[in-house]
């Protein structure tokens, strides 16, 4: 059972990484990925949405659904609008230097498509909820590290020379091409064991 | 924005509203919008032409909604409401689709519920449907439709010919063709993207670079 939670992790961490691997949350990817800060802390509020929704997209899944399947996608998307609302609130109260820092990208994460994702198949792999809040945490913190990559890289390239059409976003596809390229490597964890 | 009024609409501009959304305004190429579906389908044809037809309807009919509904939905809940609008249409399509083609709705997966949260839909509600009249938000939702399911051929179309060396599955090169398998992966998806914008900025650069060489030959 442990061994099985820590594949969970593993999976939706680094070999199906959610941004590399399935092109979710492409728009704060490439949007936010400019300084390396900013980048890591909207990596850790996205994590905390994706544990609440989680929680809720089971509970959801429990009671309400089986009643009504075609409220699913609704359901959720206003479980996540709220969960989003809701954080924004607390970091407001808690932390105002930390809500001035996030500025815009934090109501944006609403528009995640990896939150939607996430609550979506947990649905259709039918995780418990133990295994649903593992799936969470791993899917959050591999957004984090791809978001956190990307800036680093974004950075470096800012001061290096490159010619000015490729400049933007085309490089920062590219460079998306590579690191990708890079976590495919991590297929092999799962042959080798 | 001062709304137009209904008088003022006439074919010319509803027609300038539909073309801008093709290219000047491509939704992938200039304004780099709808990423997410975009890669993730893009791995042959048949798949993005699917996604095309699919996101068209839900752009068109939740444009068709909002901008009848605009007069009377509270600017504070806005957002909200044009979420739930798309959520209803992409339900729509979700159990359409599952009904009609098994196949490809197994193929596409997530990726069609997903189609609620495609920034494309939601900024073209916010942007152009809650404040013009019917006709034109028509105009330009069809428009933005009609770009993005060209963008998405372009990408599978070439994807697939490079990455499985066939074209809506028909075998293009004869089997001594040795796919280049990268492009059907992930990689592939960002890379050729890549490329794509790359191509598009460059032929902006010569646009705007033309004037000066001429300017630069008539003073030799």
């Amino acid at each position: 059972m442990n061994s099985n939670l820590l594949w969970i992790f593993i999976s939706a961490c680094l070999v199906n990484n959610f941004t590399l691997y399935y092109f979710l949350g492409l728009c704060p990817f490439f949007g936010v990925s400019g300084r390396l800060k900013t980048a890591f802390r909207l990596g850790l509020a996205t994590i905390f949405v994706m544990v609440i929704t989680s929680l809720c997209a089971s509970f959801l899944n429990a009671f309400i659904l089986p009643y009504a399947p075609y409220l699913k996608l609704i359901s959720f998307i206003v479980v996540i609008a709220s969960t989003v609302q809701f954080v924004e609130m607390v970091i407001r109260k808690l932390s105002p230097a930390l809500f001035r820092a996030l500025g815009i990208f934090l109501p944006l994460i609403t528009t995640n498509c990896a939150i939607l994702y996430l609550a979506l198949t947990q649905t259709s792999k039918e995780l418990s909820v133990v295994q649903g809040l593992v799936y969470a945490v791993g899917a959050g913190s591999g957004f984090t590290i791809a978001l956190v990559l990307m800036a680093g890289l974004r950075e470096e390239a800012e001061l290096s020379s490159i010619p000015a059409v490729i400049k933007g976003t085309a490089l920062n596809m590219i460079i998306a091409g590579l690191l990708s390229m890079a976590f495919m490597g991590f297929a092999g964890l799962f042959s080798a064991a | 924005m001062a709304e137009s009024r209904d008088a003022d609409i006439n074919a010319q501009r509803l027609y300038a509203e539909f073309v801008k959304g093709i290219w000047k305004e491509n939704p992938v190429f200039v304004m780099v919008l709808g990423m997410c579906p975009m890669m993730a389908v893009t791995n042959s044809a048949i798949n993005a032409i699917a996604m095309g037809v699919s996101t068209a309807f839900v752009l068109i009919g939740s444009s068709l909604l909002v901008s009848l509904l605009r007069n009377l939905i509270p600017r504070e809940v806005r957002i909200s409401t044009y979420i739930i609008i798309i959520a209803t249409f992409v339900t729509v399509v979700d159990f359409t689709l599952q009904a009609m083609v098994p196949a490809i709705h197994k193929e596409l997966g997530a990726f069609i519920s997903l189609i609620v949260v495609n920034c494309l839909i939601l900024g073209r509600q916010e942007a152009f449907a809650s404040r013009h009249p019917t006709r034109l938000a028509l105009a330009d939702a069809a428009g933005m439709a009609l770009g993005f399911a060209f963008a998405l051929l372009c990408l599978g179309a070439t994807r697939e010919i490079l990455g499985s060396g066939s074209l809506f599955g028909r075998s293009l090169f004869g089997e001594h063709y040795e796919p280049w398998v990268i492009m059907i992966l992930p990689p592939g998806g960002f890379i050729m993207l890549g490329l794509i914008l790359l191509f598009f900025n460059w032929m902006r650069q010569r646009k705007t670079m033309r004037p000066a060489i001429a300017a630069e030959e008539v003073r030799r």
